[in-house]
C-alpha cells in the first residue's frame, strides 16, 4: 500500500496531446518566434503579428470569461472600441483640452475597460447566460452609436487619429515589442489564473454552480474580478489598436471581430490557454492568405462558428484528448480507508450543534416543511428518513442555505445562521453532497476535489495572477489535501481521470472527498447510498461512521433502512413535512406508526 | 413636436414589440432565445424593397412572398440551429448557433444586396391631403401589424386546439410530450409563425427604418429589451414594453439627443434586470437544487 500522504507527482502532468503541448517547450517556441520575427525585417509580417498580439491581449481576458466561466460575452469587441477611443481621444486632447501622454492614455484605457467590463457584466452575476450575451451585444451596439454621435470626442463618422507611442516603443519594431511583451504578459497572467483555485472555481460555477456555492465560492465576487481583468485587457488592446490603425473610425470595429475572438476561443477548446491563443493567431493570419475571399470573410467566420458549435463543441482540445480515451480498468472496486481520516481532521474542535426550531417552508400552497425541530450534534450520525416528498432534501437545502424558511429558526451553537447565502456555509465548515452528483465533467477527479477546498486558500486574486509564493503554497497544500481526501475514500488511483468517466458509485465517493476538503464540522449527505451495491453500501457506512467519530456531525438522508439503522446514533422520521417520530434506531424500529407508514412490517 | 414624438415613438415601439413577440414565440416553444429575431426584421424590409423596387413586383404579391420567406427561415432556424443543441440547453450553445446563422444571412444580404440603407416603397397610394393621410402610413402600418398580430395570437392560443397545444408545450414540454403531443412538429410550427411575425415587423416598419442590414443588430437588442422588461414569454409585456421603449427613445432623441437616448435605454435595461430579474411583470421562478 502506498503512503497516501506523499505528494503525487502524476497529478501535475496535464492531460492529452494539447495538454502536453502546454508543457513549457511550446511556450518557449512561441516566445522565440515572437522575439525573432523582427529579424525577417518584413514590416508586412510585423503589422500582421502586431494585430495578432493585440487581438490576443483581448482574447486572453475573454478566454477567462468564455472558456472558463462559460459566460457568452459575444459583444466583447466593445471593450476594444472603448479602449481605442479612450486612448485616441485623451492623447489628442479631445477631452478637457489637455493632451495626455500616450502611455498614460493607454493606462486610462485599461481602467475604462475594467470599469465597463464590470458594468456590462453586472447582469451576469444574477441572471441567466442569455441576458449577459444580450447586454454585451447591446453594449457593442450602443458604443458604436455613441462613437458616431459624440463628434467632439470621437470625431463621429470621420474618425480620429490614434496616438504615436514615443520611445522606447516608437512605431516599427519598438511598437512591435511593446505589443509582444503585453501579449506575453496577458498570457502569463491568465494562465496563472486559469490554473489557480480561482480558475477551478470559475469552471465549477460554469458546470456545477450549486456545488460551487456549497464549496464556499461566491459567484458575484469572482465574476467581478474576472470582468475587471478581462475588461482591462480589452481596453489596453483597444489603446494599442488605435495606435496600430493610426486612424480610427466606428467602421473599424465590426461585429465580425467579436465573432473572430469567439471562434478563436471555441476552436482552441474551453478551459485551455494555448488552444485559444493558437486559434486567435490562425484566425488573424488566415485572411491575409485568402485575399479573394475577403468579402466573404464574415460569412465564413459565422459558418465556421456554426460548424464548431454543432460538430465539435469541445474544441480541438477535446479532439486531441487521447489520454482520456484510453479505456479504464474494468470492475474497479472502491476501498475507502477510514483510518486516514485522522490526517484530514488534524485540528479537533469542541462539541457543537446545528438546531432547527419550528422551521416551516411553503412552496405556494404546498407545505414542504411544516414546523420541524431537529438537532444535529457533533460526533453523531443523525438519520433523516421518510417517504418521498416528506421534506428530507428540502430540510437539507434549508440547512445549507438554498431555501429561505417562511418561519422558524436555524442556529449553529445558539447563533443564527445566515439565510439564503449558500456560499457562506463553507466558512462554518458545513459541507454537503447532492442527490445527483454535481461535478465538473471535463476536469480531473483531483481538480474536482480541490474545488472543495477553495476557501482554504490564503493568496489573493492578484497574488495568483502573478504566481507569488503564497499562491504557490496554496496550490501545493490544496493538491496534497485533495490527494489525502481521495486516498481516504479510495479513489486515489483515479485522481487524473476526467470526472465524467467515473461510474456513478465512484462519483458518490468523489463528492464525499470534495466535502472532506472542508474538514467539515457538519456533513450533510443526500442519499449517498443510492445506486451503490450492497458491498459498497457497507463500506460507505463504515466511512460515514468513522467521519462522525472524528467529531463531525453527520446528517444522513437515506432510503436504505439497513444503513440507517446500522450507523445512526439518532433517527428522525418525516412525513408530510412534520416529524413523525424521533429517537434511537431501536425506538424507531419499534414505532408503530413508522412501521406501518414507511418501513412496512 | 409632440405629435411627431408620439407617432414616431409608437411606430418604432410597435416594431420593437413585434420583434419581442418573435423572441417570445420561439422561446415558448423551445426555451431558446434566438438571435434570428432581428435578422427576420431586417430581412422583412430588405426583401420587401428588393421585390417591389428591384423586381417590380406587385405589393400584395411581394408581401405574401416576404411572409413565406420568413416562415421558411423560421423553419431553417429550428432545424439547423436549435434542434441540434436542444439536448444540452444548459450550455446555451443556441446563443452561438442562432447568432452564427443570423450573421451568415446578414452577410449574404450585405454582399448580394446592399450595405447602405435603401428606400422602401410607399405601399398604399393615399393622398396626404385627404383625411386618410393625416397620419402617415409609415407610422400606422407597424401599429396595425402589431394589433393584428396580438389579436391573431390571442385567437390562436385561446380558441384553437393547436394553439392550446402550443401553450401546453410552453408550460411543460415534458408533460406535453407524455400526453402524445408532437413536440417537434409544434416547435417547427412555432418557429414558422415567429418567422412570419418577424418578417411582418420588418416589412411594415421599413418605410420608417428603411431596408438596411444594420437594422439587424439594432432590432436584436431593442426588440429584446421589452421582453426582458415585460417578462419572458409574455406578449402583453412585450407590447407594453415595446411601445414604452419607442416613446421613451423618441422623446429622449428630441429632447436631449441621441447619445443620451441610447445610453439611457441601456442603463434602464441593466438596472431593471438587476432589480427585477424576472421582468417588471413576471413572477420569480423557484430555484431548483
Amino acid at each position: 500500500m502506498t503512503d497516501a500522504t506523499s505528494p503525487i507527482s502524476a497529478s501535475k502532468a496535464p492531460a492529452g496531446l494539447l495538454g502536453r503541448l502546454e508543457g513549457s517547450w511550446s511556450w518557449i517556441a512561441l516566445g522565440l518566434a515572437g522575439l525573432l520575427l523582427p529579424l525577417l525585417d518584413d514590416s508586412y509580417f510585423g503589422v500582421i503579428a502586431q494585430r495578432a498580439y493585440i487581438y490576443w491581449i483581448l482574447g486572453a481576458g475573454l478566454n477567462l470569461v468564455v472558456g472558463y466561466a462559460g459566460q457568452i460575452a459575444i459583444g466583447w469587441v466593445a471593450m476594444l472600441t472603448l479602449g481605442a477611443y479612450t486612448t485616441a481621444a485623451l492623447a489628442a486632447g479631445r477631452v478637457g483640452g489637455v493632451e495626455w501622454h500616450p502611455y498614460l492614455a493607454l493606462i486610462a484605457s485599461g481602467v475604462m475597460g475594467a470599469v465597463f467590463g464590470v458594468i456590462v457584466g453586472l447582469p451576469a452575476l444574477r441572471l441567466r447566460t442569455f441576458y449577459f450575451a444580450m447586454t454585451t451585444l447591446g453594449f457593442a451596439t450602443i458604443v458604436t452609436q455613441v462613437a458616431l454621435a459624440w463628434k467632439d470626442v470621437t470625431g463621429g463618422g470621420v474618425g480620429t487619429p490614434g496616438p504615436v507611442f514615443p520611445w522606447p516603443f516608437d512605431p516599427g519594431w519598438g511598437f512591435y515589442y511593446f505589443c509582444f511583451i503585453l501579449a506575453a504578459l496577458a498570457t502569463w497572467i491568465t494562465s496563472n489564473i486559469g490554473s489557480s483555485r480561482y480558475g477551478r472555481a470559475l469552471v465549477a460555477i460554469r458546470d456545477a454552480e450549486v456545488a460551487a456555492e456549497a464549496s464556499g465560492i461566491a459567484k458575484p465576487k469572482l465574476l467581478i474580478l474576472i470582468f475587471l481583468l478581462a475588461g482591462g485587457l480589452g481596453g489596453v488592446a483597444g489603446g494599442l489598436f488605435s495606435s496600430l490603425q493610426s486612424y480610427i473610425t466606428p467602421d473599424a470595429f465590426t461585429f465580425e471581430m467579436s465573432v473572430l475572438f469567439f471562434i478563436g476561443i471555441l476552436i482552441g477548446g474551453r478551459g485551455s490557454i494555448l488552444g485559444p491563443l493558437l486559434g486567435t493567431i490562425i484566425l488573424t493570419v488566415l485572411p491575409e492568405f485568402a485575399a479573394p475571399l475577403v468579402q466573404w470573410s464574415t460569412f465564413l467566420y459565422a459558418a465556421l462558428l456554426l460548424v464548431i458549435v454543432l460538430v465539435i463543441p469541445g474544441g480541438i482540445a477535446d479532439l486531441l484528448d487521447y489520454k482520456n480515451r484510453r479505456p479504464l480498468e474494468q470492475h474497479r472496486e472502491i476501498v475507502p480507508r477510514p483510518e486516514l481520516l485522522s490526517r484530514i481532521f488534524d485540528v479537533k474542535s469542541g462539541p457543537s450543534a446545528i438546531t432547527l426550531a419550528n422551521i416551516a417552508l411553503h412552496f405556494g400552497g404546498v407545505r414542504a416543511i411544516d414546523g420541524l425541530d431537529l438537532e444535529i450534534r457533533s460526533g453523531e450520525v443523525h438519520g433523516l428518513i421518510g417517504p418521498n416528498g416528506s421534506g428530507k432534501t428540502t430540510t437539507l437545502n434549508v440547512i445549507s442555505g438554498y431555501y429561505r424558511p417562511n418561519s422558524g429558526q436555524l442556529k449553529l451553537n445558539g447563533a443564527e445562521l445566515p439565510i439564503n447565502k449558500p456560499y457562506a456555509r463553507a466558512a462554518y465548515r458545513i459541507a454537503r453532497t447532492f442527490q445527483t452528483p454535481r461535478l465538473v465533467g471535463g476536469a480531473s477527479v483531483l481538480e474536482n476535489v480541490m474545488i472543495g477546498g477553495t476557501i482554504d486558500g490564503s493568496g489573493t486574486f492578484a497574488e495568483s495572477m502573478l504566481s507569488l509564493p503564497r499562491h504557490r503554497r496554496d496550490e501545493k497544500r490544496l493538491n496534497e489535501a485533495a490527494m489525502r481526501a481521495l486516498a481516504t475514500v479510495g479513489l486515489e488511483s483515479l485522481a487524473d481521470v476526467r470526472a465524467d468517466r467515473l461510474q456513478h458509485s465512484e462519483l458518490r465517493f468523489m463528492e464525499i472527498a470534495r466535502a472532506l476538503m472542508l474538514r467539515p464540522a457538519f456533513l450533510l449527505l443526500d442519499e449517498p447510498a443510492a445506486g451503490l451495491s450492497a458491498e459498497e453500501i457497507r463500506r460507505l457506512g463504515a466511512l460515514i461512521k468513522a467521519i462522525s467519530r472524528e467529531g463531525t456531525g453527520v446528517l444522513l438522508v437515506e432510503h436504505h433502512a439497513d444503513l440507517i439503522f446500522d450507523i445512526c446514533d439518532r433517527v428522525t422520521v418525516l412525513n408530510l413535512g412534520k416529524t413523525l417520530a424521533a429517537g434511537t434506531p431501536a425506538e424507531i424500529r419499534s414505532h408503530r406508526e413508522v412501521v406501518s407508514a414507511y418501513l412496512g412490517a | 413636436m409632440f405629435a411627431s414624438i408620439v407617432s414616431y415613438g409608437l411606430a418604432v415601439g410597435a416594431v420593437y414589440a413585434l420583434i419581442g413577440i418573435t423572441y417570445n414565440v420561439m422561446f415558448s416553444a423551445s426555451r431558446v432565445f434566438s438571435f434570428t429575431a432581428g435578422m427576420l426584421g431586417m430581412l422583412g424590409g430588405v426583401l420587401g424593397a428588393l421585390f417591389i423596387n428591384g423586381l417590380g413586383m406587385n405589393a400584395v404579391l411581394a408581401f405574401v412572398l416576404v411572409m413565406v420567406a420568413g416562415a421558411v427561415l423560421g423553419l431553417v432556424t429550428e432545424i439547423l440551429t436549435v434542434r441540434p443543441v436542444l439536448k444540452s440547453i444548459e450550455q446555451h450553445l443556441y446563443v452561438l448557433s442562432t447568432l452564427a446563422f443570423a450573421l451568415m444571412i446578414q452577410q449574404v444580404t450585405a454582399i448580394e444586396y446592399n450595405t447602405e440603407p435603401q428606400p422602401f416603397p410607399v405601399l398604399f397610394p393615399i393622398d396626404p391631403n385627404s383625411w386618410l393621410g393625416i397620419v402617415d402610413q409609415k407610422f400606422w402600418l407597424p401599429v396595425l401589424a402589431c394589433i393584428v398580430t396580438v389579436l391573431g395570437l390571442e385567437f390562436l392560443y385561446r380558441c384553437t386546439l393547436i394553439g392550446r397545444a402550443f401553450l401546453a408545450i410552453a408550460e411543460d414540454s415534458y408533460a406535453a410530450r407524455a400526453l402524445g403531443l408532437p413536440e417537434t412538429r409544434l416547435r417547427m410550427a412555432s418557429y414558422a409563425i415567429a418567422g412570419v411575425i418577424g418578417a411582418l415587423a420588418g416589412f411594415t416598419g421599413a418605410q420608417m427604418l428603411l431596408a438596411f442590414i444594420g437594422n439587424q443588430a439594432i432590432l436584436n437588442f431593442y426588440g429584446f429589451v421589452p421582453v426582458a422588461l415585460g417578462g419572458m414569454g409574455s406578449n402583453r409585456g412585450a407590447v407594453i414594453g415595446g411601445l414604452a421603449l419607442g416613446l421613451f427613445q423618441q422623446a429622449a432623441n428630441f429632447l436631449v439627443g441621441g447619445i443620451f437616448a441610447s445610453v439611457a435605454v441601456f442603463a434602464v435595461f441593466i438596472i431593471v434586470l438587476l432589480l427585477r430579474p424576472e421582468g417588471l411583470a413576471g413572477a420569480a421562478a423557484a430555484r431548483r437544487v
